[in-house]
Order: structure tokens, then C-alpha cells, then sequence
């Protein structure tokens, strides 16, 4: 029946080249690291392409059963895998940009001391990531689902003798913990209620039932849980928090798992759910306002950051934000077709800025950048095409995608489609401007640094060899995948002109083409249509102009609104003090209740205590019992013959009664 | 015919010679002597409850008694001499190291 009879390979692979760079990989030599590293990625890439080729919509999905797993009464879940349109394309985009990812890391990791380290968690990330999407039951979603964060964890926290890093990790850990909670209580759930996890059978349970207009209901909390965990993986408000700070690991880790894929983990989930969302509008509403919310929220902080990264960062909080409105607005097909985009032109990005930050040694801060489009053409190129993909400027990937979520929204009601325009506005604003403070103008930092301490955010050890005379362009093994993606940004829009994308995705979401048939004949207004795609490309090339007239034709105006607009600008240079607003309602309060509380009160005041007292009681007696053992051997006998009178005595008086 | 309670008195008599024995002599040899009276005390109960309920287990177990006796003397002879040949002295209020 299947044509993918080494579907359980893709993942698996990737996990063997984990495991012999792990155990091995410290006394390897780097090229042979290189090798496994790549070799196996690769294979799962090509595996992956072999499987799209042989993949047929007619007879998917696929099921794979590798293993059985748990096995109690009727409730059983098997290590099994599923293969279907949505699969396939999660499949494409995580390999194929992984495999990329892991070539650019080659270059951007190749002297760091813990080389193999790094290479060893790419692929257990890899092999996570590839289980998740895979997965034909939430248990083993959920599976991958934790791997990912684990390899997240390992890899913000690579650099761990950093206090930042090292806490940023941490912080990523714990805050996906409060969605993973919210994703284990809907399983639970689904469990009481449906008997299994398995997708078929949850769906085939779920599909009979009529949406719960109410408000409430087991659908909508499902529905809402998964959200929570969903929100938690990729970020959205209010769990975002931890996604910025993610950007103290390795560039090549922000592009891979903080951009391109493991974030995207939440809106795969949310789409994979779709039968359970669409019979839950009150859910559906929510993932739409967060999404919406979200994209907004974030792009205005991207404004005032002054961190390359940083930047991208929100801006990849923002995109995900149009993945969850678009999913919440029905249109999952828009949402994915994002998905794929955004993993290539982000991916892009966030390479291109990890060759600026590797060609000018380090520094991450953009004030002390520009004119490096002299330096980086290469670079350069490729970045400005991702710009212009994630602007929306036509006919880069972006457009395509962000149109299609557009239009769906605007089908939703106008008031997602207003904020999504405008955070397309600022989107473009922010991209441009930082082109132009990175690429325009004169070279800001200083040139001649020749025994420079790498104490920028990203101290990638390459500082050895060579001091960094001026800004040089990376090596070809960097801008290979730069290339490889900037072609991708440009061509991968097409796939979904005249909807064909959206057709391939449908029979995963058959639910959703009630709403896709609803619009369909609304549709033939295509005057519409098309209005609104002017709309959002003027309000993208505005954005363009504006951020030119800020930062390239009058770079000195910035800094006068800033400081007219002190308040306010303050307020989002700082993150709207969100992180300050957790820190006092919840870490604080959490410390305190810990240290006073449970440290001092219960764990010194009670648990310590108890058993400190019981040892002391127990020396204590002893120290009086013990002058019974002086070393006369006659006083021992006095205490045996006096026990024998004792006992004698007991037995008498016991007879006598 | 003797009645029981007389050989009990004697046993009673010799186990607490013995018990006196061991507790009040500071000579080694001594304080042996008085464990083999307690022994012979308490074979001496044995017996007479034996003869008195025409049992054979309590002659029985006096010949274990006995075995277990004559072992105990040779080892705690040899013993004796272990410690006569190191300390000098047969005094135990002066064999006193084993204690904290």
C-alpha cells in the first residue's frame, strides 16, 4: 500500500548522525564531524525528496507503524508515522532548509572549540523536528514536540560558560513548559474522551460533531489548550518572551530552530488540529485575535531594536502572529503556505546576518555597521531579496503568502485585515531600515581592531587567526545556502499563484472548504481582490520609503523623533517592559515564595530541621549510652546477669498473675 | 526418692555461685571455672527434669551441653594463653583495650 516504505529512516537518520558525533565526535577530526553531520542530514534531505516524488495525492496519506508503544486495555499508542499532503511539505521545508543550515553552519561554527557539540545537537534537533512533523498520533508528536525544546535549550545555552546564555536557555526551557502544560491537559482530554491519540481516530471521533456555537464545550477546551501550547512554542503573546533572548545561541540555531522551523511547531499543530478548531469557533477566534494581536505587537517593538538580531527575532514573532491569524480565520492552507515562505526568506535573513556578524567579528550592534554592501556583495544581494520577499513587495515569496492571509482575513472581518495591513506597513519600515543601517551609508565601525576581545553578543570563537582588519565577505561554504535560499525567497511564492498550493493542501483540511466554498463565491468579485493586493503592496514600497527617508537620506531625523517622542519611544526600545512587567508579577514573586517559603520554612524550617534534630537526639542518647561500654569485662557481665533478672523477674511476676 | 525441687535448689545454688563467680573475680581462670558452673547448674535442671517427666530430650541435650562445654573450654583456654602470652596478666580489669 505504501510507496515510502523508509519514511521511518528521514528521522532516524539524522539521530544516528547525532548519536556517533556525540559519543565520538570529541576525538574525531572536524572534517570527519563535517561529514557525518552532513551525510546524514543529507540523506534524510534526499530520502525526503525521493518520497515527494514518489507521493501520489490520490492514496494519501501514508501510515508507517514502526513499533508498538503503550499498550493498556483499549487505549494504545504505537511509534507510527503519517504521511499526508501537510507531512510532505513539513517534511520539504524542515530537511531541505535544515540540510542548508547545516552546510552554513560548517563555515560559521568551524572554529569553535565545541564543534562537534554543535553538530550533534543539529542533528538530534533534526531528528526531533522530523519526528513531530511526522508523527501520526499526538504522543509522539508530543515527543518531538519536547525534543525540540531540549535541542533549543542545548543550543541557546551553547555558549553555557555565558551567564546570558546560559539563563536565556533556561528561560526558553520554562516558558515553553507552561504551553507544553496546556498541550499535555488537551491530550489528557482527548484521551477521556475520544480513547486514543491517534489522529485518524480522534478525527473520525471529533468529525460528527456539530461546531459548539456556545462558547464552551470539551472542543473549545481542547481546542484552546492546544492553542496554549502552541502559543508557547511559537511564541506568540503572551509566552513570547523567551524567543528574543533565544538569539544568544549561535546564528546558524536562530536560523534553523528560532525562525525556519521549530517555531513553526505551533502553527503545524494548530493546522494538524484543524478538524478540532473548525468545530470550535470560540477557539478559532481566539488563535485569530492572538495571531493578530501578536503581529502587530512584535513589529512595533522591531522598530526601535538596535540589535540585528534582535530585530529578526521580533520579526519572526510577527510573521508567526499572521500563521495563527491566518489559522485562525480558517484559511490553515494560508497559514502553511506562510510557513514555507517564511522559512525560506527567514532562514535567509537570519544567515545573512549571521555572515555580517561573522564578516565584522562579531558585533551584533547595527549602529556600528553599515556600508558593508561594499564589503558583503554577496551578502548584500541575498539579504535585500529576503527584504523584499518579507516586505511583500512583488513577486518575492512573501507577497504571495501574506497576500493570500490578507485576503482570507479580510473574508474574516475587516478588522484583521486593517491590523494586518498595517503591521505589513511596519514590517516593511523596520526590514528596510535595517538594510540601510547595515548595508547603507559608511562603514561605522572601527576598522582597525587588531587584538580585538570578542565581547560582542555572539563571541563566536573565530577570533584566533585572523584579526579583523575590515569587514570581509564570508567564505562560499556560507554563501552557498545564502544563494540556494535567495533563490527559493524569489521563486518559492509561486507555488501557490491560481491557489494551486491550496488545492494540494485540501484534502487535509476538508473541514476548512465549507469556508474556502463560502468565499469562493464571493471570489468572483476579483475587483476586490485585487484592490486589497494594491493596498498591501503601496503600504509595503511606503514602508520602503519610509525607512529611506529616516535611514539613508536623513540619518539624523531618527534620533530627533526618538528624542520628541521620548515616552513612547523608551517604551518600546525597552519591549513595552514586558520582560520587567513578568520579572515583578511572576519570577519575583516566585523567588521570594521560594526562598522564603519553601527554602527557608519548609525545606530548612521542617524537612532539614527534622532530620537534623532526629540525628542530633540519636547522637545525644548515645553519647550517654555509650560510658555503658567502658571495656570491663566484668561490668559487662553485671549488665547481662542484671537483663537476666530482669527477664527472670518479668516471667515470675507474669506466673504470679 | 529425692523430691524435684531439692535438685532445683541445688541448680539455682550453682548457677548463681557461678553468676557470683563471674561477677566478683578478677582472675580469668577463675571467672571460667564459674562458667562452667552455670553450665553444670543448669545440666543439673536438665537431668532432674528429664528423670522427673521420663523425657529423654533433657538427657539429651545435656551430652549437647557438655560438647558445647568442652569446646568452649578449649578455645577459651587457648584463648587465655593468647592473651597471658601479650598482656602478662590474667587480671581482666587490665584486658580493658575494647572499648571507645
Amino acid at each position: 500500500m505504501t510507496p515510502n516504505p523508509y519514511l521511518w529512516l528521514v528521522p532516524l537518520l539524522p539521530l544516528a548522525g547525532a548519536a556517533i558525533n556525540g559519543f565520538f565526535g570529541r576525538r574525531s577530526s572536524r572534517k570527519a564531524i563535517t561529514a557525518v553531520a552532513l551525510v546524514f542530514c543529507g540523506l534524510a534531505f534526499l530520502l525526503a525528496v525521493v518520497i515527494a516524488a514518489r507521493f501520489s495525492s490520490a492514496s494519501a496519506p501514508y501510515y508507517f507503524n514502526l513499533a508498538h508503544w503503550l499498550r493498556s486495555g483499549s487505549f494504545q499508542v504505537d511509534f507510527s508515522f503519517y504521511l499526508d499532503q501537510l507531512s510532505l511539505v513539513m517534511l520539504l521545508v524542515v530537511t531541505g532548509v535544515g540540510f542548508l543550515i547545516h552546510i552554513y553552519s560548517v563555515g560559521y561554527m568551524w572554529d569553535d572549540d565545541g564543534y562537534y557539540r554543535f553538530m550533534s545537537y543539529m542533528n538530534l534537533f533534526m531528528f526531533f523536528m522530523l519526528t513531530l512533523v511526522l508523527a501520526k498520533n499526538y504522543l509522539v508528536m508530543f515527543i518531538g514536540w519536547e525534543g525540540v525544546g531540549l535541542a533549543s535549550y542545548l543550543l541557546i545555552g551553547y555558549w553555557f560558560t555565558k551567564d546570558s546564555a546560559a539563563s536565556a536557555g533556561k528561560k526558553a526551557f520554562i516558558v515553553n513548559r507552561i504551553g507544553d502544560f496546556g498541550f499535555l491537559i488537551a491530550l489528557f482530554l482527548m484521551i477521556k474522551h475520544f480513547g486514543s491519540l491517534d489522529f485518524t481516530h480522534v478525527f473520525a471521533a471529533v468529525r460528527p460533531l456539530s461546531p459548539e456555537t456556545a462558547g464552551t464545550g470539551l472542543l473549545t477546551a481542547i481546542g484552546l489548550l492546544l492553542m496554549v501550547g502552541a502559543a508557547g512554542k511559537s511564541a506568540q503573546i503572551p509566552l513570547y518572551v523567551w524567543l528574543p533572548d533565544a538569539m544568544e545561541g549561535p546564528t546558524p540555531v536562530s536560523a534553523l530552530i528560532h525562525a525556519a522551523t521549530m517555531v513553526t511547531a505551533g502553527v503545524y499543530m494548530v493546522a494538524r488540529s484543524s478538524v478540532i478548531f473548525e468545530r470550535a469557533p470560540t477557539a478559532m477566534m481566539v488563535v485569530a485575535i492572538i495571531g493578530t494581536l501578536t503581529a502587530l505587537f512584535a513589529a512595533t517593538i522591531g522598530i526601535a531594536q538596535t540589535d540585528i538580531k534582535k530585530v529578526l527575532a521580533y520579526s519572526t514573532i510577527s510573521q508567526l502572529g499572521y500563521m495563527f491569524m491566518a489559522c485562525g480565520v480558517g484559511a490553515f492552507s494560508a497559514g502553511i503556505f506562510h510557513l514555507m515562505t517564511h522559512a525560506f526568506f527567514k532562514g535567509l535573513l537570519f544567515l545573512a546576518a549571521g555572515s555580517v556578524i561573522h564578516g565584522i567579528g562579531g558585533e551584533q550592534d547595527m549602529r556600528k555597521m553599515g556600508g558593508l554592501r561594499l564589503y558583503m556583495p554577496w551578502t548584500f544581494a541575498t539579504m535585500g531579496i529576503a527584504t523584499l520577499a518579507i516586505a511583500g513587495i512583488p513577486p518575492f515569496a512573501g507577497f504571495w503568502s501574506k497576500d493570500e492571509i490578507l485576503w482570507k482575513a479580510f473574508n474574516a472581518s475587516w478588522v484583521y485585515w486593517l491590523i494586518g495591513v498595517i503591521t505589513a506597513f511596519i514590517t516593511s519600515f523596520y526590514m528596510f531600515r535595517l538594510m540601510y543601517m547595515t548595508f547603507g551609508g559608511e562603514y561605522r565601525g572601527a576598522v582597525v581592531q587588531q587584538a580585538h576581545g570578542h565581547d560582542g553578543h555572539d563571541a563566536h570563537g573565530h577570533g584566533q587567526g585572523h584579526g579583523h582588519g575590515e569587514p570581509h565577505e564570508s567564505p562560499w561554504v556560507m554563501l552557498g545556502p545564502l544563494v540556494i535560499l535567495a533563490v527559493l525567497s524569489v521563486v518559492g511564492g509561486f507555488v501557490g499563484y491560481g491557489n494551486r498550493f491550496e488545492h494540494f493542501l485540501a484534502p487535509v483540511f476538508q473541514g476548512a472548504m465549507e469556508v474556502a466554498q463560502e468565499t469562493s463565491h464571493e471570489a468572483v468579485d476579483h475587483t476586490l481582490e485585487y484592490l486589497l493586493m494594491g493596498v498591501s503592496i503601496s503600504v509595503a514600497v511606503l514602508g520602503w520609503l519610509l525607512a529611506y527617508l529616516l535611514y539613508s537620506r536623513h540619518p539624523q531625523l531618527p534620533a530627533r523623533i526618538a528624542a520628541k517622542l521620548d515616552g513612547l519611544y523608551q517604551a518600546v526600545a525597552h519591549k513595552y517592559y514586558i520582560d520587567e512587567l513578568y520579572d515583578a508579577l511572576f519570577v519575583k514573586p516566585l523567588i521570594e515564595g521560594s526562598t522564603t517559603i519553601l527554602w527557608h520554612d519548609i525545606d530548612q524550617g521542617v524537612i532539614d530541621a527534622a532530620v537534623n534534630d532526629s540525628a542530633d537526639a540519636a547522637r545525644h542518647v548515645s553519647d550517654n549510652v555509650r560510658h555503658m561500654q567502658s571495656g570491663n569485662l566484668r561490668s559487662y557481665a553485671g549488665w547481662v546477669a542484671a537483663g537476666g533478672a530482669v527477664v527472670i523477674a518479668y516471667m515470675i511476676w507474669m506466673g504470679v498473675r | 526418692m529425692v523430691p524435684l525441687s531439692y535438685y532445683l535448689v541445688l541448680s539455682g545454688i550453682l548457677f548463681a555461685c557461678g553468676v557470683l563467680g563471674f561477677l566478683i573475680k578478677r582472675n580469668i581462670i577463675t571467672i571460667f571455672m564459674s562458667i562452667e558452673l552455670m553450665l553444670n547448674g543448669v545440666n543439673l535442671s536438665f537431668v532432674a527434669f528429664a528423670a522427673h517427666w521420663h523425657a529423654l530430650s533433657g538427657q539429651v541435650f545435656v551430652f549437647f551441653v557438655m560438647v558445647v562445654a568442652a569446646a568452649e573450654a578449649a578455645v577459651g583456654l587457648a584463648i587465655i594463653i593468647a592473651v597471658y602470652r601479650t598482656r602478662e596478666t590474667l587480671n581482666v580489669d587490665r584486658v580493658n583495650l575494647l572499648k571507645l
